[in-house]
């Protein structure tokens, strides 16, 4: 039932309030006092060179696409992971075989990509 | 009213509210970032249907994964400083028949479902195991295609990624 997401509003909650009450409080009793140095952008100690609206570079897009798809592959195994006994016990050895097929496919996918180089860092 | 309704309205408030943030803020990464709450939102609201390997799901490709790909999105065309990025009105008449339409769909379900099954049958344990068992049993070749869907979509963005190196 519902109860049992109690503690996870709870977690929610706890840390939404904590969140807004550190902000809050360093802003209310925290010094301010701001000089022109302290204002400017902070970039390891250097002075900030060039604007922020760079254009990024297309290879971090095909990193979040990695991580989307097999973040929805890891997505498919648990729910096979968690009722692999029970398959096991049905179907015997057997059961395996459609998670392989699957997991192959993928690394067909995951071949092509590194085939082409589209995990080197040049 | 019982906590039910009380967790159900406050889900629903943070989707709606987010939601029309997404549609009418003038700057397009606060349109992203308020994305991030509608879809939290709506994890909230699949939880509350009993759906609660979906409410993971939900919250580790839309919330990790997908919104990702959105400020990516924003970060590799927010390029052009002499031009904003923004949304505007436009194409006045074809929007109004597009949401008419979706409206009308959406009234259609709304009337036409019984509200208040999901209270009565809401599970115990997790919706994982029986959802194992039918993804391996009756609906294996789907989950076979989607490997190979999901192999469509890296090689197709590998492609991608490639030919703009080869240009620059």
């Amino acid at each position: 039932m519902i109860e049992q997401y109690i503690p996870i509003f709870l977690v929610i909650g706890v840390s939404v309030v904590f969140s807004m009450a550190v902000i809050a409080s360093s802003k209310l009793f925290g010094p301010q006092r701001p000089d022109s140095e302290k204002l400017s952008t902070y970039e390891s100690g250097m002075k900030p060179v060039g604007g922020v609206r760079e254009r990024i570079s297309i290879k971090y897009y095909l990193v979040a696409m990695l991580f989307i798809v097999f973040d929805i592959e890891v997505i498919f195994v648990y729910p096979w992971g968690v009722e692999f006994k029970k398959l096991l016990g049905e179907q015997g050895i057997s059961a395996l075989v459609p998670m392989i097929i699957f997991l192959v496919v993928l690394e067909l996918g995951y071949l092509y990509v590194y085939k082409k180089g589209g995990l080197k860092w040049d | 009213m019982n906590i039910y309704d009380i967790v159900f309205y406050l889900f629903a408030a943070i989707t709606l509210a987010s939601a029309f943030v997404v549609v009418t803020a003038r700057n397009i990464i606060y349109s992203a970032f308020s994305l991030l709450f509608t879809f939290f939102g709506i994890a909230g609201l699949y939880v509350l249907l009993g759906a609660d390997f979906i409410a993971v799901v939900q919250l580790m490709v839309y919330v990790g994964g997908i919104l990702v790909l959105i400020l990516f999105g924003v970060m590799l065309t927010n390029k052009i400083t002499s031009v904003q990025i923004k949304t505007g009105t436009l194409q006045v008449i074809p929007a109004i028949l597009g949401t008419a339409l979706m409206a009308g769909v959406l009234i259609k379900i709304f009337t036409g479902t019984n509200w208040h099954s999901q209270m009565a049958q809401y599970p115990t344990k997790t919706t994982a195991y029986a959802l194992g068992h039918i993804l391996l049993t009756d609906y294996v070749l789907i989950f076979e295609l989607l490997g190979i869907l999901l192999l469509i979509a890296l090689i197709g963005a590998a492609t991608i990624a490639r030919k703009e190196e080869k240009a620059s």
